[in-house]
């Protein structure tokens, strides 16, 4: 028995990612609820929403890897998001501002809102966004290269906790002020409006919407399996280690710094590409939707879902904000309090958010009730004895 | 800091700290051999944790040098240290609970420690007859898949060690190895760290007399920060200054 791991070393990339029976299933439930039950049960404006809550859901995934596994609090993930929400919308805009349709601005062929601003001129940082792939590799690779270098040095200088989770919330913020102040470059405090077409595909009607909800599923999927790999070698039990044993970790012979942004840049990637299909899906970004508030909202999803589960972080993103949606339609004023509540209450009661309540009683009961033994849990018993 | 080479394995000179003026540890002097196993005994207060923390790269000294096979240590970063050879166990048991014996090992393998290493380690043949071999040293061979903190305090501090073992350093340096064990696991730990001492050289600092009389090649004794003394057991029990400071109450 005990020998057992070592018999089988690692796995199989297929063993890792599905390791153990609850994971195909909890794996496949999703799959069903986004493939099948959401399409079919939501109206095309609904299903819209749940698409758009799925792209929060990127940003909470990284959460859970760059929060939850190796323990770095990040209150700016709002600024990736934005990253690939705001390329996007450049790439988008450009396609929308073609001469003809701008031919009553001064300058035709800009962005109107940079024409309303007496900007005479495409900025130079516009230009590779004129060309889809460019704008596509920009969406991968701008939010690694921002992350690695607003937190190398902090990290090579391990500042970690409270003090790094206040830094990232201060980049947020400054991000947000730097939009809103180059309102002739970025379209201010009303973000970039009025997209209609992708590569002269009208993103607007409710068919294509349709395929970008299916699109964005597909990505989500991508992402899960990505990070679960991710967390399936040994960079993840290092992650895990240093989280709670920093020294230890260090004196293994492990330059910590370089994990550490690893996976913060790993958090951004995610939270990018949630952004730009956000972008795709809404029509629109402004700098209202990756400020401190929204990047503050990203972490209370993550929470309620599951902070050390990623299909957890799924659910915590499209239960919360359905639950806003509903709440604030009916409930405008009264909702913020019982949105304040319910996080308190979650971190009180569940520290392992939603996922928890599935990992530790649901899914005990349901063995106990089939009477399936679970192999895991009698020899802990056993071996605390001895 | 012109220090000649040496043909001892670590070579400690005029090496001093001071927090704030005090000096923790003052202009010390000490050789290690290869496959010496040294014991730093001392009162609370005499720096010896501190020596290890400054060989290890944990502390910054003020002055001084440390020659680890005459590679000067102390502008080293804590990492590149254990990668040089030199490997550290903390006083209290510092293992990954949440993690089992195996993996606990398994971190330690000294193979792949860069991020894209770490993505792509296997657990292959190599890897798992080594961890085997150092789990059947450490007597944890039964408890490989076991989570590390349902261990008892004297397996954790083998676990501790075990970890070490994996990484095959040249020189380890133990904080108070058998704190808390019972005798029979001092006995064992005894026995291990025999075995471990011929393909490498052990610093231990230790309180308990009849533990480090049974294992010392050679014991320095440390008091405010400066060595008092330094011998064979014998030599030091014979020593006036040390039964003053040390061995009289």
């Amino acid at each position: 028995m005990t020998t057992n791991s070592l018999k089988q070393p690692g796995g199989g990339l297929l063993d890792r990612l599905f390791s153990g029976r609850s994971s195909i299933l909890s794996y496949t439930v999703l799959a069903i609820i986004l493939f099948l039950v959401l399409p079919n049960l939501l109206s095309a404006f609904r299903l819209n929403m749940a698409g758009k809550y799925l792209c929060y859901a990127f940003a909470c995934i990284g959460l859970v890897l760059c929060w939850g596994h190796a323990g770095i609090l990040s209150l700016g993930q709002g600024l990736f998001f934005g990253i690939g929400g705001y390329s996007m919308a450049m790439f988008l805009k450009l396609e929308a501002s073609d001469p003809e349709s701008t031919s009553i601005q001064s300058t035709p062929g800009i962005p109107d809102f940079m024409d309303w601003n007496q900007v005479t001129e495409l900025p130079w940082f516009w230009y590779p966004y004129k060309s889809f792939p460019l704008t596509v590799a920009l969406i991968l690779t701008l939010p690694v290269i921002i992350s690695c270098i607003l937190c190398f040095f902090y990290f090579k200088g391990r500042v970690t906790g409270v003090v790094f989770a206040i830094i990232t919330q201060s980049m947020v913020a400054c991000s947000w002020y730097f939009i809103v102040g180059n309102q002739g470059y970025f379209g201010g405090i009303n973000g970039i409006t009025d997209l209609k077409t992708l590569n002269g595909w009208d993103i607007r009607t409710e068919s294509a919407q349709k395929i970008l909800y299916f699109v964005t599923c597909i990505c989500l999927f991508g992402c899960l399996f990505l990070s679960k790999w991710v967390l399936s070698t040994r960079l993840g039990r290092v992650l895990a280690a240093q989280r709670d044993k920093e020294e230890r970790v260090r004196f293994s012979g492990y330059n910590l710094t370089s994990f550490r942004v690893f996976i913060f840049a790993f958090a951004a990637l995610l939270a990018s590409i949630g952004g730009a299909l956000f972008t795709l899906q809404v029509g629109f970004m402004s700098p209202n939707l990756i400020g401190v508030v929204p990047s503050i909202d990203l972490i209370i999803y993550t929470a309620v879902g599951g902070r050390l589960c990623t299909v957890g972080a799924v659910y915590g993103a499209l239960l919360i904000n359905t639950a806003k949606t509903m709440f604030s339609e009916a409930y405008p004023t009264v909702w913020v309090f019982i949105y304040g509540a319910l996080f308190i209450l979650i971190v009180l009661a569940l520290p392992k958010g939603l996922a928890g309540v599935w990992t530790d009683h649901v899914r005990l009961w349901i063995r106990s009730l089939l009477k399936l033994d679970s192999p895991a849990k009698p020899k802990k018993i056993k071996s605390q004895t001895t | 800091m012109a220090t000649t080479n040496t043909d001892y394995l670590l070579a400690i000179e005029d090496l001093t700290v001071s927090f704030d003026g005090f000096k923790a540890v003052d202009a010390v002097n000490l050789y290690v051999d290869q496959g010496e196993l040294r014991v730093i005994i001392g009162p609370n207060g005499a720096g010896k944790t501190t020596i290890l923390d400054l060989i290890c790269g944990k502390t910054k000294s003020t002055e001084g040098s440390i020659k680890f096979k005459n590679q000067e240590l102390t502008n080293m970063r804590e990492h590149q240290i254990v990668r040089a050879g030199v490997g550290r166990k903390f006083q209290t048991p510092s293992i990954y609970e949440n993690l089992t014996v195996l993996e606990n090992l398994e971190i330690s393998y000294p193979w792949g420690r860069t991020v894209f290493g770490s993505l792509k380690f296997k657990r292959d043949e190599k890897v798992q007859a080594r961890i085997d071999k150092v789990a059947e040293q450490i007597y944890l061979t039964d408890q490989l898949d076991m989570e590390a903190e349902f261990l008892s305090h004297g397996q954790k501090q083998w676990l501790e060690i075990g970890m070490l073992l994996v990484q095959e350093p040249e020189l380890i340096l133990l904080d108070e190895p058998v704190a808390g064990m019972s005798f029979k696991e001092r006995e064992a730990t005894a026995a291990l760290l025999k075995e471990i001492v011929k393909e490498r050289s052990v610093i231990i600092i230790e309180h308990d007399m009849e533990f480090v009389a049974r294992i010392a090649n050679r014991v320095t004794v440390l008091h405010m920060g400066k060595i008092l003394a330094d011998g064979t057991m014998e030599e030091i029990q014979s020593n006036e200054k040390v039964k003053e400071v040390y061995l009289g109450h």
